[in-house]
């Protein structure tokens, strides 16, 4: 059964006299109870856009928000503000990149906990100060007790995000949106909370959906990976086919730059051409095709649709990358119905 | 021949506290007694996780920032001990790279006054038209068209304001060049580009690097020699393929398996060695040992008391450990392994 299934979200962001800029471009994928799904992208692609539409935190002033969230058969996106606050924190919960600034400075760190038990859970005092000291236990903070009085600053910054992520699973929700949890932290304190997150998927059965831009962090944590460019999806795949053969001409870019700690050295690097700023408009081709080295004409005659290239591995391009001889024309022309985004 | 020698170098930063009077109360130690040595024409990698000193190690190499002991020596000079006025020459030919792009270019300044400001200092070009001559020259080898020149730092991508910042240093001929987490600002795709111009750039010019940066897989794509930082000391030191072939340092092993690699099949193959808790602060460091309190591999007594020295256990390869050799011959069990094997660690 999904848990959540997100049909052609768009999002675009509007300001006076201003272009209007589509930030999200008919994002769709859909999410099983207990999966551990990674949303990677560089900076730019909407990633951070679509963590905050489906938790219903953008804006209602100039940002034009369009297709479908359901999240466990609600449509999210159409709930009204109260609904929403409801879910916030008991069913679907966030974790955010920076640590210090989604903490309230002047507020004790036990207080920030209990808020959410005391909204949702309808704890008080004692009992609700018990459950936050035993949600820091959980996460891995030595001396909870002691903790709960201290604020924000007087926390490192791993610790903080182990607060973070206490707060966010202290009413069991049902889906963890962690945006570049790891992102501000050393690698050593990385380590320490990844293996956390993937433990509380594990254990609590809490579906995960992991925002990031390092591929390292979603290659021994998620289960199923969806590369975004330019607002789109275009590649879903199961993680070890993905970085065993990555179909999209973009996601075998983004592996052929990273250096890899247990490659031979002296291998010599093979960046992507140009910046993320080098894109064309989906409705003109495929964003991708100016740092393409792969592209034909055909890229630049339209919108390309998401197509399947075998078990559970769609791409988005007419002109993929390592595909197997024998599949490779056969399943090419079958758009996926309820993946692509026909028009 | 080594063109860069540090020698016992220590950083002090005094902690002042007072409203009326300005009293010192401590100090933190940023860098605290490190030497090491760069070769000619190579790439030392510095790495380390934020706090460990590593920024405020280069910048004291430029003297950017004041040294309170030791020695840094740039073809036998002691740069420590020149005068404000004669490390100001020297800078042409000791040159740095920043982490921020946009940060360390001034919005105002278009490229070419950017780029001319230091051939101005130094006094490098005949006139006006030698100096533009010059920097479009460089701006090609960094791979930026010379319609840059009236351009400012807000009109370019991050990646093109980093080859600014390259040309910068680039254009005054420099033999070493100071990269402080040179792509760490960067999208993955872009990282590639400036890596590999870095890389060109030095076969090109016979450029002496010293870079730092927190990212392992980085530093040893590009590093002949790494050098890995712990608490303001250098813990270990090798060449970049010993370093990960057989890293000494517990600290090392640590930061070697933490690194992810994208690949899920080394990925769930691997032991990770996870260290506890955070770094202790530099301005009371622990005693003996730097990373005894969180060492799973700490044995009692000597580790607490007694400061390790760097010592070579191979050639090129200098390890800080009492027991490095008995953990690689797996003479001492780690609490870690206790732990997994859910025995309890020895008393």
């Amino acid at each position: 059964m999904a848990l959540l299934t997100v049909d052609n979200l768009s999002v675009t962001f509007t300001g006076n006299n201003q272009r209007p800029v589509r930030a999200v471009d008919g994002v769709s994928f859909g999410m099983d109870e207990g999966e551990v799904l990674g949303l990677v992208g560089e900076s730019g692609c909407g990633k951070s856009v679509t963590s905050l539409a489906l938790m219903g935190l953008l804006p209602t002033r100039g940002v034009e928000v369009g297709g479908r969230v359901h999240f466990d058969g609600t449509d999210v996106l159409s709930l009204p503000s109260r609904r929403l606050r409801d879910m916030r924190g008991s069913q679907l919960a966030m974790i955010f990149q920076d640590p210090l600034s989604s903490l309230n400075p002047v507020v004790p760190i036990g207080r920030q906990v209990t808020e959410t038990l005391r909204r949702h859970k309808g704890m008080r005092g004692r009992a609700a100060r018990d459950r936050a000291a035993e949600l820091l236990d959980r996460v891995g903070i030595p001396d909870p007790a002691r903790r709960l009085t201290e604020y924000p600053h007087q926390l490192s910054g791993g610790m903080r995000q182990r607060a973070l992520i206490a707060m966010a699973v202290a009413c069991a929700p049902r889906l963890l949106i962690a945006d570049e949890p790891t992102t501000a932290l050393d690698v050593t304190i990385q380590a320490q909370i990844l293996d956390l997150l993937g433990e509380l998927a594990r254990s609590e059965g809490t579906s995960l959906l992991m925002i990031t831009h390092d591929l390292g962090v979603v290659a021994g944590l998620c289960d199923n990976i969806n590369v975004l460019y330019a607002g789109r999806v275009i590649e879903v795949s199961s993680r070890k086919q993905l970085f065993a053969s990555p179909h999209h001409p973009y996601t075998a870019g983004l592996l052929g730059s990273v250096p890899r700690l247990d490659a031979p050295r002296g291998e010599a690097l093979t960046p992507i051409r140009g910046s993320i700023n080098d894109t064309i408009d989906w409705d003109d081709g495929c964003a991708f095709a100016p740092r393409c080295d792969h592209y034909t004409m055909e890229c630049l005659t339209g919108t390309p649709e998401l197509v399947r290239a075998g078990e559970g591995h769609q791409h988005r391009c007419v002109n993929p990358v390592n595909l197997d001889p024998g599949s490779a024309h056969a399943d090419r022309p079958d758009p996926v119905a309820e993946g692509g985004n026909v028009r | 021949m080594s063109v860069l020698e540090l020698e016992d170098l220590k950083v002090h930063f005094p902690i002042r506290s007072g409203v009326v009077f300005d009293r010192t109360v401590g100090h933190v130690h940023a860098v605290d007694g490190v030497s090491l040595s760069v070769e000619t024409g190579s790439t030392y990698g510095l790495v380390g996780e934020s706090g460990c000193g590593k920024t405020t190690l280069g910048r004291a190499v430029l003297r950017l920032v004041d040294i309170t002991s030791g020695h840094v020596r740039f073809e036998g000079t002691d740069l420590a001990g020149l005068s404000g006025e004669e490390m100001r020459r020297r800078r042409s030919r000791l040159q740095m790279v920043f982490q921020d792009p946009l940060g360390s270019l001034d919005p105002r300044q278009n490229v070419e006054s950017i780029l001319a400001e230091g051939l101005e200092v130094h006094g490098i070009g005949q006139s006006r038209a030698d100096r533009r001559t010059k920097i479009v020259d460089t701006l090609e080898r960094v791979g930026l068209a010379s319609n840059a020149l009236s351009r400012y730092p807000h009109e370019f991508s991050g990646g093109q304001r980093q080859r600014i910042g390259i040309a910068r240093a680039l254009v005054l001929e420099p033999d070493v060049i100071i990269c402080d987490e040179p792509v760490s600002a960067l999208d993955v795709s872009v990282q590639a580009q400036v890596l590999n111009l870095l890389e060109e750039l030095q076969s090109a010019f016979g450029l002496t690097y010293l870079v730092i940066a927190h990212d392992l897989a980085v530093v040893r794509h590009i590093s002949d020699v790494i050098g890995v930082m712990y608490l303001g000391g250098l813990v270990e030191e090798a060449g970049a393929d010993e370093l990960y072939a057989d890293p000494m340092h517990p600290y090392t092993k640590a930061l070697l398996s933490a690194v992810p690699i994208p690949d899920p099949v080394v990925e769930d193959a691997r032991e990770q060695i996870l260290i506890p808790g955070d770094l202790p602060s530099p301005s009371s460091p622990p005693s003996g040992c730097r990373f005894h309190t969180r060492c799973p591999w700490r044995q009692p007594e000597r580790c607490d008391t007694e400061r390790p020295e760097l010592r070579e256990v191979a050639p090129g390869h200098r390890v800080a450990c009492h027991y490095a050799e008995e953990i690689r011959a797996g003479e001492l069990r780690s609490r870690s392994a206790d732990v997994a094997a859910g025995t309890p660690p020895p008393a």
